[in-house]
């Protein structure tokens, strides 16, 4: 157990100037989010509609016998939907005891990012506003913005 | 005798709480019955070997308080000295100390305590000096307010009170509820005309935001004035220390001269016996000894000796044998569309094992209702000493298990009717003689199932409820008219005493009667989802019954479907259900109602309120028919899927407060399904 622990630790970090992420599509944006915090990435499961939600709360899904409150980023931050349904995921997050999911359009990989490569900001990149990013990444031409999850949650 | 002692002390440890137990129970029954010869020999036997083990241990002040109680019992038994409330409540006091020393061998490692204040006491006891002992119990107030004159300055709120189980009941209450507990001392202005007048108004403004539990002098003596210029109080409250002293301040003529914030770790049950006619401990030294008493308890931190499971753990573990039956049910379905026949065997087997399994499950969750009832008969005791009442006080059924959720919640609304069968329900033993009935009362608490649910039962043989005076308090509450309170009957009477701001309580006393009501109690049953009920006949006794529900975490439900969605409504919220078509709908006000069996029913559509996409089928349509708050409301589905047994969970932080849902399910499909709110859906 002690060993595992250590493993992930040293995978999740590297040394202290890299940070794991995991990148995924929202609309025609590429967005990452830290994997420290991932849990799981799963399929879209089967969604329950949870009337008198917030908006933004697209349902509940079970997971393994666990109720998990999804959001839908689109809506949020008012985002076309894109890509193929069957590529779709969600990604689970736990943060403390919160548990939550978020859909994606797509998945595109899990990239290993040089802090010095983040580059902190005010300007918005995307379509999610600046209070939501933790910064930009620039990696082989391509951007990557990396989402807050917690202001995104709103713990 | 320096040898290692230190491996048994856990054992000695373990020995002396089992046999500090059996001694107050023990004592108790003695109490209740003087020649009940094997309570005391019982209890001989019990005080000898404790004061064997603590000799062997090297407890010397242990041992030695034990000795001499031991004396005092040995002559109980021989018949020298005879069986009286001032020999019990001495012997308890020596128990409460033991208890003590035994907490600080366990948190500190030694139990040094000096205990001749109690020795001197039971020197007398057993000189058959009663009336010393009757004097001292007299002269405890002189000392006192002696003790507070002598140490001006040092005087502190435990010298002040005297705190029996049921102050701490209460005060621990309080805090878990997250209000303060304070200490106040108030001076009134030497030139004051009414001090009784201000005394009441300082009560008063206490009251608009709390509670005063206990005050000195007593809170008659406030009322009728009878007392110098200064009076002390405890008070609960969720003010902070500024905004109360403020609220005080803001009275003309009066002062507050301290104000203390209490922490009830820091307060000890029952102040040591002191002072005795023969061989006066002085003052001084008491003092020390108490301090001492009270440095201890501070830093009592209690060593768990069982093993407590987090609930959560055993949520989880219900969670997966959910799953596990989820995933029996897609087996089995597999079994059916493939048709092998080989794989219903073994789906039988594995069908009991999990219906076994989810029953152990639930099982770990229940515990017994001893737990809460256990601290009762001590808290009843005190209570009816405080008081001045006699009771018999009588426990059936304390191995009723409930599930722990429940178990956790109930103390505090027993507390509450406890008490209020004590003071308001019980007469005084000159009443009752006068009115043809034993002088001692007898008030039972009783546990019970029935069906799904446990019926937890207070009875008390006291004067019943005078519905005549809550007709008038409602009539000058303003509630009801004159008229109206003349066609009162008596049901209707009595639901006013679950009102917020009821007190009938003529005389206002240092035990009830001072704002926390059966409101209180009321609304606490009901978030665990019970009912309370009450029976009283006039000068014969009152019965107040509570209804809980086995279990929170399980509960039956009707699965009903909308547009397409599916809900599940608690059954305890459904009263009955109906087939109509859109035909049988008529409008009233504009509001959609059908007509029941004579009455007019409302109608709610569960697609319109929960925002559902689609529309109704008008065809066939069902009613299910609603409580809310005594009301009846019809709830419009399209179809009645079935009656299930649901695990309740919740729908976590995120969306806590969603008005009308109440929890979530994971249903047979793996789907989540929510739980409807009766209470705020509309």
């Amino acid at each position: 157990m002690e060993d595992t622990q250590n493993v992930r630790f040293k995978g999740a970090v590297g040394n202290d100037d890299e940070i794991q992420v995991v990148a995924f599509q929202l609309g025609r944006e590429e967005y990452a989010v830290e994997i420290l915090n991932v849990q799981e990435i799963n399929r879209l499961l089967d969604i329950t509609r949870v009337p008198r939600a917030e908006h933004h709360i697209e349902g509940v899904v079970n997971l393994r016998g666990n109720i998990i409150p999804v959001i839908n980023l689109h809506r949020k931050f008012n985002l076309q939907a894109s890509g193929d349904e069957d590529d779709k995921r969600i990604i689970v997050f736990q943060f403390d005891d919160v548990k939550a999911g978020i859909i994606v359009d797509e998945v595109s990989e899990v990239l290993r990012l040089h802090t010095s490569d983040i580059e902190d900001t005010e300007r918005v990149y995307g379509s999610i506003t600046a209070e939501h990013i933790r910064g930009v990444a620039k990696v082989e031409g391509r951007l990557l913005i990396l989402l807050d999850l917690h202001k995104i949650l709103d713990l | 005798m320096k040898m290692d002692m230190s491996q048994y002390l856990d054992v000695f440890l373990e020995e002396s709480k089992e046999h500090i137990e059996s001694l107050n129970q023990k004592l108790l029954d003695l109490e209740k019955n003087p020649h009940d010869i094997p309570a005391l020999n019982e209890i001989f036997r019990a005080a000898h070997t404790l004061k064997g083990m603590s000799s062997t241990m090297g407890f010397d002040d242990l041992a030695d308080l034990t000795h001499h109680m031991e004396n005092v019992l040995s002559d109980l038994k021989e018949g020298l000295l005879p069986v009286n409330s001032g020999v019990i409540d001495v012997i308890f006091k020596c128990f409460d100390r033991i208890q003590m020393m035994v907490d600080k061998i366990e948190t500190e490692g030694s139990g040094e305590v000096d205990n001749r204040d109690l020795i001197v006491l039971l020197e007398n006891v057993k000189a058959g000096n009663f009336e010393a002992a009757a004097i001292l119990e007299e002269t405890i107030t002189e000392v006192k307010s002696a003790v507070g004159q002598t140490a001006e300055g040092l005087q502190s709120y435990q010298e002040a009170f005297d705190f029996n189980e049921y102050d701490i009941t209460v005060i621990k209450e309080a805090e878990s509820r997250n209000l303060n507990v304070y200490y106040v001392k108030v001076q009134i202005d030497e030139q004051c005309m009414m001090k009784a007048v201000r005394a009441f108004m300082a009560f008063k403004a206490v009251e608009e935001e709390g509670e005063v539990i206990k005050s000195i002098p007593s809170a008659q003596d406030l009322d009728e004035g009878r007392f110098e210029s200064e009076f002390e109080m405890l008070v609960i409250s969720g003010m902070d220390e500024d905004e109360l002293k403020g609220k005080l301040a803001s009275i003309t003529e009066v002062n507050v001269t301290d104000i203390k914030k209490i922490n009830v770790d820091s307060i000890t049950m029952t102040k040591p016996q002191i002072q005795t006619v023969v061989n006066a401990v002085t003052v001084e030294e008491v003092k020390s000894i108490q301090a001492e008493a009270d440095d201890s308890k501070k830093t009592a931190h209690k060593v768990k000796q069982t093993v407590r499971v987090d609930i959560e753990r055993l949520d989880n573990l219900m969670n997966l044998v959910g799953e596990l039956v989820m995933h029996k049910g897609r087996l089995e379905q597999i079994g059916a569309t493939r048709k092998i026949t080989e794989l219903n065997e073994t789906m039988e087997q594995i069908d009991r094992i999990t219906t076994d399994l989810q029953s152990v499950v639930m099982k770990v969750r229940m515990v017994p209702i001893e737990q809460v009832f256990n601290r009762f008969p001590r808290m009843v005791r005190d209570l009816a000493k405080e008081l001045d009442k006699e009771v018999d006080f009588l426990i059936e059924g304390k191995e009723t298990e409930l599930d722990r959720t429940v178990i956790d919640e109930i103390g505090d609304p027993l507390v509450h009717l406890l008490r209020n069968a004590l003071d308001h329900g019980m007469e005084s033993p000159e009443e009752r003689v006068r009115n043809g009935k034993p002088a001692k009362g007898t008030i039972v608490l009783r546990a019970r199932h029935e069906g799904n649910n446990v019926y937890i039962e207070v009875e008390d043989d006291g004067a019943g409820i005078n519905t005549q005076r809550i007709s008038e308090k409602a009539i000058e509450k303003g509630w009801i008219s004159e008229k109206e309170a003349e066609t009162l009957n008596r049901e209707e009477a009595i639901e006013f005493l679950f009102r917020s701001g009821f007190s009938t309580a003529k005389t206002v006393t240092d035990v009830s009667g001072r704002g926390v009501g059966l409101d209180v109690v009321k609304n606490k049953i009901e978030s665990l989802n019970g009912e309370i009920f009450v029976d009283s006949r006039p000068g014969q006794g009152t019965r107040f019954r509570i209804k809980l529900p086995l279990t929170l975490a399980i509960i039956q439900a009707l699965m009903v479907s909308v547009r397409g969605e599916i809900y599940a409504v608690p059954l305890s919220s459904v009263d009955e259900t109906t087939m109509i078509k859109g035909s049988d709908i008529k409008m009233v006000q504009n509001q959609e109602v059908i007509m029941l069996r004579g009455s007019v029913l409302p109608l709610y559509r569960l697609g319109q309120l929960l925002a559902v996409p689609g529309e109704d089928n008008d065809e066939e349509m069902y009613v299910v028919v609603v409580r809310k708050a005594e009301r009846q409301i019809g709830l419009v589905v399209q179809t009645l899927i079935g009656q299930q047994e649901i695990v309740i969970k919740s729908l976590g932080k995120l969306m806590a407060g969603i008005p009308g849902l109440a929890g979530a399910i994971v249903a047979g499909d793996g789907y989540v399904r929510l739980i409807l709110d009766i209470a705020t859906l509309f």
